[in-house]
């Protein structure tokens, strides 16, 4: 145990400070100031795979860590969509996950907001339209932002959920 | 406490198959090799089962199994691994009538190839012992084949493709017994697939996976790129295995038309893959850790980790390695400044790990849950011919760094640890030892880095070409095939990602195992769900 104290102490803080300034994330037609209001700065996000690569979820997973520390915004990801306000979805939709991800979404109260994460996610990337995708989020579910990226950076993922939920 | 295992071999020898064949009258024609570790031989269709029976009794492991449409027949292929390299044993069908004896009998791990192979191609195995489709959900008719030529990529999707709800999961009746049905949306950060669990209280006596939810169609919009555009595909096959799979699809590439590396882009791919394994086991022992609720472990090793794909992006373009490799050679070289600077930080590393590991692989009330939970019995691990840490923490230690040498390996000492036990707590063991050998490999790799180009052209040759890559990933033994037309372009892609092998493991080790600790097996084997659905 005293190792453990000593190496967490050792370590320090980690947490940058991130700037909201710059544009990253391609928002749709949903209201800013609304969104704010509504979510009062706090956000619950269920992610889903939609048909990634898993690029897209190893940079989610390093928005977690001690670096970029999502949860000091009031931010955190959820276990079901029932407890969520927004989904994060990744991948180009699969036409098998296809079904998945409505459900998802009908099981989201609302109000709910959607962000397609990734090239794929915006318009099918690499792997586009075929038998077995769909070329995108906004094919299946009405889309608010996009964060485009192969995949898009920890730090490009938090700034474009910051600005997404703040004033304009 | 448990004992490094000293080297052994367990495979039988690979080129002993076609005399073995020869002995019993059966047909066999040797054929020009598509990979120099690797000998090729073409059977007749009828012969395919008693292949198979005579590669488990030569115990040979079953490797993988895939089809090539080139009308008017059909080409299967099985790859078997020896101690000293691979067979590649292929057949021809005719498209009208494909008909074959299954391999699965003799090989569990060709059950799924098998039936991947009846979804997508159409080929029939008429004694497989499991009739259901697998990767085919309902995205497509049964009749249709996505894989055949006459099959446009397009295909004829419904508006709306239907969920998976009619796939037969066998049911275990009896007092007590209940379902879980788990997915395929997880309530983790992870990808998409379905766990079937028949449970009495607390313990699992049956898990089925069922896969396929991320089948996005690489196999089919290979088809047609130029050398380029298949690289930057590979590369996106198993997000976490970029290197992996963009080596083993440049490597097939570059056997097919002929082209000779020079050694510094070989070196320079050496790096990539072995920073990926680095970065891939920190992530994965703080995953793990943090899935029995010791989040010090996360916290630290996760640190570690972003501060390598740091350096990845610095250094090499890109967080993930995307797109570092190119058909040829690499993208970018590095020069003095920056191999001190990596070197540095590879030293670092090793010392942050040196005391970090001994933290974690004492402490007791972690490897109390860690320890004799998910147990894979060597055996069992043989039987499957599991890969990567999850065979060596089972004693099974194929590498092909340092059995079937290709280049920069032939030049250096891979050391390949390996454990008895076959639990969780070993395949963190495994994982934690493959990083520190990872640093020394790297620190060798940088101090001999040959001065010469990093890439060179690669030249379509005006015929038509095949060719087979294979890499040890960070998950394991990597595998693609390739067949170039006169152009270089693609006619057929097929990479096998380790995960098709490592999946059954899952199943195997979670029988008799309690439920809350399903989530520390799963991380523990980690199978990619992207590069087993393609």
């Amino acid at each position: 145990m005293y190792h453990l104290y000593k190496k967490t102490l050792k370590t320090g803080k980690l947490t940058e400070p991130v700037s909201v300034g710059a544009e990253v994330a391609e928002l749709g037609t949903a209201c800013q100031r609304e969104i704010a209001r509504q979510f009062g700065g706090s956000l619950a996000i269920r992610m889903v795979d939609a048909g990634s690569c898993n690029g897209c979820e190893l940079e989610m997973h390093a928005v977690n860590n001690g670096f970029y520390d999502i949860e000091r915004f009031g931010i955190h990801f959820v276990a079901s969509p029932r407890h969520a306000d927004l989904l994060l979805v990744t991948g180009p939709v699969t036409r098998h996950m296809q079904e998945a991800l409505q459900r998802t979404y009908n099981a989201t109260p609302a109000p709910k907001l959607v962000i397609a994460m990734g090239d794929c996610a915006k318009h099918g990337g690499e792997f586009g339209e075929s038998y077995a995708s769909c070329a995108g989020v906004a094919q299946v579910l009405p889309v608010d932002a996009v964060i485009p990226g192969c995949p898009p950076t920890p730090l490009q993922l938090l700034q474009g959920i910051l600005q997404l939920l703040h004033k304009h | 406490m448990s004992q490094r295992q000293p080297a052994r071999v367990t495979s039988g020898k690979s080129r002993e198959l076609g005399q073995a064949l020869q002995a019993l009258q059966l047909e066999v024609a040797e054929q020009p090799a598509l990979n120099p570790s690797c000998c090729r031989l073409r059977v007749n269709a009828a012969d395919w089962g008693k292949v198979a029976e005579i590669a488990a009794k030569k115990s040979l492991r079953f490797s993988a199994s895939w089809g090539d449409h080139c009308p008017p027949r059909i080409l299967i292929f099985s790859l078997f691994s020896g101690c000293d390299g691979q067979v590649l044993v292929e057949t021809a069908l005719d498209e009208n009538h494909p008909q074959l004896n299954a391999q699965t009998p003799f090989f569990p791990a060709a059950d799924r190839p098998e039936r991947h192979i009846q979804d997508l191609l159409g080929v029939h195995f008429s004694d497989h012992p499991d009739q259901r489709r697998w990767t085919r959900h309902r995205g497509w008719a049964a009749d249709e084949y996505p894989l055949r030529n006459d099959f446009p990529r397009a295909g004829h999707p419904a508006a709306e493709t239907p969920a998976d709800s009619t796939y037969p999961f066998p049911q275990i009746a009896g007092s007590g017994v209940y379902e879980i049905p788990v997915g395929p949306v997880h309530a983790g950060i992870i990808e998409p697939g379905h766990f079937r669990f028949q449970a009495v209280g607390e313990t699992i006596l049956r898990l089925e996976e069922r896969l396929g939810y991320v089948h996005k169609g690489i196999e089919k919009i290979a088809v047609g790129r130029d050398l380029q555009g298949l690289i930057r595909l590979a590369a996106r096959v198993s997000g976490d295995s970029s290197v992996a799979h963009s080596w083993a699809a440049c490597q097939a590439a570059e056997q097919a038309l002929g082209t000779r590396l020079p050694a510094r882009a070989l070196a320079l791919r050496a790096i990539a893959c072995e920073r990926e394994r680095i970065a891939n086991h920190l992530g994965d022992i703080g995953a793990i850790c943090n899935d029995v609720g010791f989040a010090f472990a996360q916290t630290q090793l996760t640190r570690l980790r972003e501060l390598w794909q740091r350096d990845n992006a610095h250094f090499f373009g890109h967080r993930l390695l995307f797109d570092y490799l190119i058909a040829g050679g690499v993208n970018s070289d590095l020069g003095a400044e920056q191999v001190e600077a990596l070197l540095t930080a590879g030293e670092r590393l090793r010392s942050e790990v040196a005391e970090l590991l001994p933290m974690l692989l004492e402490y007791p009330s972690l490897q109390d849950r860690l320890r004799n939970t998910g147990v894979l019995p060597p055996e069992t691990a043989s039987r499957l011919g599991v890969l990567g840490y999850v065979g060596r923490a089972s004693n099974l230690q194929d590498d092909l760094r340092r059995d079937a040498l290709y280049p920069p390996y032939d030049q250096l000492e891979v050391e390949v640890p390996a454990y008895l036990e076959g639990d969780i707590a070993r395949r963190v063991r495994v994982r934690g030892d493959e990083i520190l050998i990872s640093i020394d490999l790297l620190a060798k790799l940088f101090r001999q880095l040959p001065k010469t180009a990093i890439a060179v052209p690669c030249h379509a040759t005006g015929q038509q070409v095949q060719g087979l890559g294979l890499i040890e990933g960070w998950r394991g033994e990597t595998l693609a095939y390739l067949r170039l037309d006169a152009q270089g372009r693609v006619l057929r892609y097929f990479p096998r990602d380790p995960s098709w092998l490592n999946w059954l493991a899952l199943e195997q080790m979670t029988d008799g195992t309690i439920v809350p600790d399903f989530p520390a097996c799963n991380k523990s084997v980690n199978g990619s769900y992207s590069g087993h659905d393609l």
